[in-house]
């Protein structure tokens, strides 16, 4: 949105953006002219690519564009999420391919010890080998690596705490050499956690009992009577 | 004047603000506020509905095109069905799984189909919160009341109650499947203000609530070996010959091809409307948000309601240009960041409803005490240092990791300095009509969640969608799951497409775009 009185002494530098510079880039092997500063997503659609797959949330939060790039003379080929990452010139990259990574299915009502049941569900967990790449290649840097071990030594609370900024886009699985998903371990690992670690709160339960009683019953038949200015009253005062 | 000259006065009027309080506006100062600067009331955006259900109502430009649009299916399309289950559910976001899991657990052959990949929605982006009443202090009347306030009076009663009334054992189902909501020392339920309430109730997971949900749900889908069918767009609904719902055709993203499904019932949980960019505003909606719920249950004769009225989010990204649109969490103003212009000055209450603190905003900005971007945006300070300075070092750290990172990546420091912000197009306020149990005015198809309307009137309150989801996602799904059990398979026919054909005819409305959009058209064309 624009507004027409403003004072340009109060206008915010931002170099040359009112003409966008150009910037090369490759995309999925293939040389274009860009504007500087967009996303990588918007890229695509910049250089007429019709996008199915590999655009979700478009807010950084769903994991859907898991992206491989390398910037201008760098031979480090690093990720990224597509929708929260701007072009630089020089730069190289294509989306991730969705990666045919195994999810263990179970229900945690069941499990007779979760921290002894990941080894039947995820065997490979505990067969890192440490080599950190899983923990290289989060966009969200979470400490991979770190995460899965814990979940191995059973600590599932430090599993949650952990990946609580895990968005799933799952690029710390193609590359692990033990053929680890941490993201799905993790995933198992918190959602133990929550199920069988957590204690109840006992406020929720004394909330759902009281409702369950009608303990509201008169407030409801009070409030529900008022008429839309009796109501405005209330609302209007508390 | 440089970005730093700019962040100045927001470092130096910090001191000065912090002794201040700022009343909320009267209820006559809210209406006028309101009446000239939210763009609900912008008389030029508006128009009414040529034909349908809702036929000379008001709504957006934007809406009114795409109800009346031109269904993709051809007249004569064979109606043999590719899949034959009890439950169609399409929407793969929270209400969607939702309504997936609740009707799979008692016993209904559920297929739940989505356009992009299932979870990929609105919902994970929650940031705020869930609306739940269950501190001592709090009732879910309480609940009711704030909402209904919030709404400017206009919520659908019966849908408001049952949304309140059911939120604790939400909150229950929940942590039974491993959400990891945050705790007080005691192990009772975290709760934080939100904006327009008068209690602590909302329910977070740091400023992860709806990524902690939908990992949850979606790992819960996947567990349950729900049926899944990615990449297909639900583009039309089926009916019998007496106008129920008895399926839907989707087509299939990579190849095109229409998919036809058999479905005693249909739950549509297609979420919002963000990327039609109403009235040119930003989103800060996902890339599947085009209102294709919508203008499948009109077409099959569902009334609408509200669909005036729209919620811009106070507080979306203004600068950098990577970040414009997408929203700066409102935790921030819950935990006491000031609004501030450009003077220095706070204009507002930060924790008044949504459509007032937009309302201002835009005022500051029309009245030239906005701050201006080179790139011709404009905006108001979030003075999210102060959060550092009131609650001590790393708060933010603590409490907003992803707002840190949201803007690490380019290089901004909010712990250090303020955010630019604008309100952007955040939420559809109406929708499809429903009862209680999520079922619309059209026999046995369901609508849950953002693509429903009524229960927010004209104003959602922050944390009450995540309940919405929940709450509708589960009544439709139980209601449909208990009724399919009695029922059987009606015809297959496209008549209310014939009958909607005709009645543009009729009204000579013809060339109209094609519809649902399904994904928005960003590409670009030749020399655009």
């Amino acid at each position: 949105m624009t507004t027409d009185s403003f004072d340009k002494d109060k206008t915010l530098d931002q170099e040359n953006a009112l003409q966008p510079k150009m910037v090369t880039v490759e995309i999925d092997g293939k040389t274009h002219q860009v504007p500087a500063g967009i996303t990588l997503m918007k890229a695509l659609w910049y250089t007429g690519k019709e996008v199915i797959r590999g655009a979700g949330c478009l807010g950084g939060f769903c994991g859907a564009c898991g992206t491989y790039y390398r910037t201008k003379d760098d031979p480090k080929v690093k990720t990224c999420l597509a929708c929260s990452h701007a072009v630089e010139d020089g730069m190289s990259f294509s989306f991730a391919p969705a990666f045919p990574a195994r999810k263990a299915t179970y229900d945690l009502t069941q499990l007779k010890d979760p921290k002894q049941d990941l080894f039947e569900l995820y065997p490979e967990a505990p067969l890192c080998r440490n080599c950190n790449a899983c923990t290289e290649a989060c966009p969200q840097n979470i400490d991979v690596r770190e995460g899965v071990w814990k979940a191995v030594f059973g600590d599932f609370k430090a599993v949650s705490e952990t990946f609580m900024d895990c968005v799933m886009c799952g690029m710390c699985a193609p590359v692990c050499i033990a053929d680890i998903a941490p993201s799905l371990v993790a995933v198992y690992a918190s959602r133990a956690y929550g199920v069988r670690e957590m204690e109840k709160p006992p406020g929720l339960f004394d909330r759902i009992k009281a409702i369950e009683d009608g303990q509201y019953k008169e407030d409801w038949d009070r409030v529900l009577k008022m008429t839309d200015d009796e109501l405005q009253q209330t609302s209007a005062n508390i | 004047m440089d970005i730093q000259a700019l962040h100045d006065v927001v470092h130096t009027s910090r001191d000065a603000r912090r002794k201040h309080t700022l009343p909320k506006f009267s209820p006559a100062e809210r209406d006028t506020l309101i009446k000239k600067y939210h763009p609900d009331h912008r008389e030029s955006a508006y128009r009414p509905i040529v034909f349908g259900p809702n036929e000379g109502d008001l709504t957006v430009r934007e809406l009114a095109s795409l109800l009346e649009g031109e269904s993709p299916i051809p007249a004569d399309l064979p109606l043999e069905p590719d899949h034959a289950v009890d439950v169609l559910v399409v929407g793969g976001g929270g209400a969607g799984c939702a309504a997936a899991l609740h009707a799979h657990a008692e016993g209904a052959k559920v297929l739940l189909a989505t356009k992009l990949r299932l979870a990929d929605s609105n919902s994970v982006m929650a940031q705020g919160g869930m609306q739940i009443a269950v501190a001592p202090n709090d009732s879910p009347v309480q609940h009711f009341l704030d909402t209904l306030k919030g709404g400017h009076m206009k919520n659908d009663h019966d849908l408001l109650k049952t949304m309140v009334e059911e939120g604790p054992s939400i909150a229950k189902w929940l942590l039974g499947l491993g959400v990891l909501f945050d705790r007080d020392a005691d192990g009772n339920l975290h709760v934080k203000k939100g904006g327009g309430s008068t209690k602590e109730r909302l329910l977070t997971c740091s400023d992860y609530t709806g990524l902690e949900i939908m990992r949850v749900l979606k790992d819960e889908v996947l567990n349950q070996k729900i049926q899944i069918l990615e990449f297909a767009a639900a583009v039309e609904l089926l009916s019998d010959e007496d106008g129920a719902c008895t399926g839907a055709v989707l087509q299939d993203l990579d190849n095109k091809r229409f998919v036809v499904v058999a479905a005693k019932i249909v739950i549509l949980a297609t979420g919002g409307i963000g990327r039609l960019h109403i009235q040119g505003f930003p989103t800060s909606n996902h890339y599947g948000a085009t209102g294709d719920g919508l203008a499948l249950a009109y077409r099959i004769g569902a009334p609408l309601v509200q669909i005036d009225t729209f919620q811009y989010h106070p507080s979306g990204g203004v600068y950098p240009e990577q970040l414009v649109g997408q929203l700066v969490t409102e935790g921030i103003r819950s935990e006491g960041g000031h609004l501030v212009n450009v003077n220095g000055d706070r204009f507002v209450n930060e924790l008044d409803t949504r459509d007032v603190v937009s309302s201002s905003i835009i005022r500051e900005c029309e009245e030239g005490r906005g701050v201006r971007t080179a790139t011709g945006r404009v905006g108001v300070w979030l003075d999210t240092p102060l959060l550092e300075v009131e609650h001590g070092e790393g708060t933010l750290d603590k409490h907003f990791p992803a707002m840190v990172r949201q803007y690490e990546r380019y290089g901004v420091d909010i712990r250090k300095d303020p955010v630019l912000i604008y309100p952007t197009l955040h939420y559809q306020n109406g929708g499809v009509k429903i009862d209680v149990n999520s079922e619309t005015p059209v026999k046995d198809l369901f609508v849950a969640g953002e693509t429903s309307g009524g229960l927010h009137g004209r104003n959602r309150l922050m944390g009450n969608s995540l309940l919405d989801l929940m709450v509708f996602g589960k009544r439709s799904g139980l209601t449909a799951a208990a009724r399919v059990k009695k029922a059987t398979q009606g015809q297959l026919t496209l008549n209310h497409l014939q009958r909607f054909r005709a009645e543009a005819q009729k009204h000579g409305v013809t060339g109209q775009m094609t519809s649902p959009m399904v994904l928005p058209a960003y590409t670009r064309t030749q020399n655009a």
